[in-house]
């Protein structure tokens, strides 16, 4: 029986991780066609709940759902009556009388794609929910890697950066780790929860993480909006300690270790421009795969569905 | 239930199909694409015996799930499979095959996967077993065996790279 909603990675079994990310080859196999919709959920409508902005996330699902054939209206919270104090739960009460089949929402809030999946027979997507889950994020990432790991097992995966308040961090660890992939976090020490889980090792220092030998490192997004906490140091500071500059950079490539980013990059903070032409980042793919991923999660799930 | 053909009558059921793809494209390029699953296993048959007979072709294998018209009416979708169509549709002659014709709808979906490809310059169906009750103005080529059945009859196809054994088997509706 299909699932109705897909709101994070934690309550899948690998069996459900491992077929999302089979189902998603054939996805983008489409991308090579030279039409590249099917017509798998014509006639079906996707709504864009974003309350958070978000472009790179909002027209990727935008993507897939139009090559699935779905029709798709963003949902442009800035310049709705959500400003001007309606509440979600009504906002959801007038989305349901638009008979919509899938809600993808994102919300500063966490928990709140699941307490709309309640309220409604649509299928919701969590597209990012405060620091809780980015589940579509993570299985773009699974997918990712295992293109170039197939075989995910003692794989392993250092996240770099602000490890505490992202949820990239929290859905591709936990994605990763259901594909016996080994994960370790480095960041600065106020910025790497106390509580990680159980085997995931810690570091505060790169060399000491670099000989950890990873497969992958995997750079999180500074968030400029945080720059102003007291946690967080300058940008150069981050650059210098957690960065990969041209030193790290040709210690990387030397290594043959490959680079993910969730994007948009920034320049010279998180990574050096060296690294945009490396052959081994793996940026661009996931991008690309971003859309096959959220068109196989959209194509298994029933709205109406067991919950 | 009743089994109606064995693992000898299904082949010579496709060489019969050979025969008749062989005689129908005449000296025509072509190209035999199967509709998963088991039309691909029935096209890989025939083509290997069109093969030893020394008519080159291409191949190609499509999966029609994502063109299904039933979808909103399943509890869970079908899972994908890929479609390997390596060879320039455009302008191309080819033979969609697959093990059972019955309402037709596989083969709508088919035609409409098909040409998400090119515009291929003819469409030919070939099957292994026609049991009639087509539910849309769609009509096959080639036919290994035409079978007789009721409406509501289940017709089991069990093919040897798919099922493990040749054999096909008629379940009557009580």
């Amino acid at each position: 029986m299909a699932r109705k909603d897909f709101l994070d990675i934690a309550s899948l079994s690998r069996e459900e991780v491992e077929l999302l990310l089979e189902q998603a080859v054939p996805f983008k196999e489409l991308f090579t066609r030279s039409v590249k919709k099917v017509p798998a959920l014509k006639g079906k409508s996707v709504l864009m709940l974003f309350y958070e902005p978000s472009t790179r996330t909002l027209s990727s699902f935008e993507v897939a759902a139009k090559r699935l054939s779905a029709d798709v209206t963003v949902f442009d919270v800035p310049h709705s009556s959500v400003v001007k104090g309606e509440s979600v739960k009504d906002t959801i009460d007038t989305l349901q009388a638009m008979r919509t089949d899938y809600i993808v929402v994102r919300h500063k809030q966490a928990g709140l794609p699941l307490s709309i999946a309640r309220q409604t027979r649509a299928s919701v997507i969590n597209a990012g929910d405060g620091a809780h889950a980015h589940p579509t994020q993570g299985l773009l990432d699974a997918f990712t890697f295992k293109e170039v790991f197939p075989e995910t097992d003692g794989r392993r995966v250092l996240i770099v950066g602000d490890i505490l308040h992202s949820r990239v961090a929290r859905s591709t660890c936990t994605v990763l780790r259901k594909l016996g992939v080994e994960v370790a976090f480095l960041g600065p020490g106020s910025l790497v929860p106390r509580h990680v889980p159980e085997g995931v090792p810690r570091f505060t220092d790169y060399e000491e993480a670099m000989k950890w030998k990873p497969d992958v490192v995997y750079l999180l997004r500074v968030q400029m909006e945080r720059l102003d906490a007291p946690f967080f140091p300058s940008l150069r500071e981050y650059h210098k300690v957690y960065g990969v500059t041209e030193e790290r950079f040709r210690r990387i490539a030397g290594e043959g270790t490959y680079i993910m980013h969730p994007g948009p990059v920034n320049r010279g903070v998180e990574l050096c421009h060296a690294v945009m032409d490396y052959e081994r980042s793996l940026i661009d793919q996931q991008v690309e795969n971003g859309i096959a991923a959220r068109m196989a999660v959209l194509y298994s799930l029933k709205p109406g569905g067991e919950r | 239930m009743a089994m109606i053909l064995n693992a000898g009558q299904i082949a010579e059921a496709v060489v019969s199909l050979a025969a008749q793809i062989r005689e129908g494209v005449g000296e025509s390029k072509f190209a035999i694409v199967g509709i998963r699953s088991r039309g691909d296993e029935v096209a890989e048959r025939v083509s290997a015996l069109l093969r030893e007979a020394g008519i080159e072709h291409d191949n190609g294998m499509l999966d029609i799930s994502l063109y299904r018209d039933d979808l909103s009416h399943l509890e869970q979708n079908p899972k994908l499979q890929s479609s390997e169509i390596e060879f320039p549709v455009d302008d191309a002659r080819v033979i969609l095959v697959d093990d059972v014709l019955f309402t037709g709808r596989t083969i709508r979906a088919a035609m409409d996967a098909l040409t998400d490809y090119g515009r291929p310059r003819r469409v030919e169906l070939a099957v292994l077993i026609d049991r009639g009750h087509r539910e849309l103005p769609i009509a096959a080529n080639y036919v290994g065996i035409a079978l007789e059945t009721e409406r509501l009859d289940h017709v089991l196809v069990r093919l040897k790279n798919t099922d493990g054994e040749d054999a096909v088997e008629l379940v009557k509706h009580p």
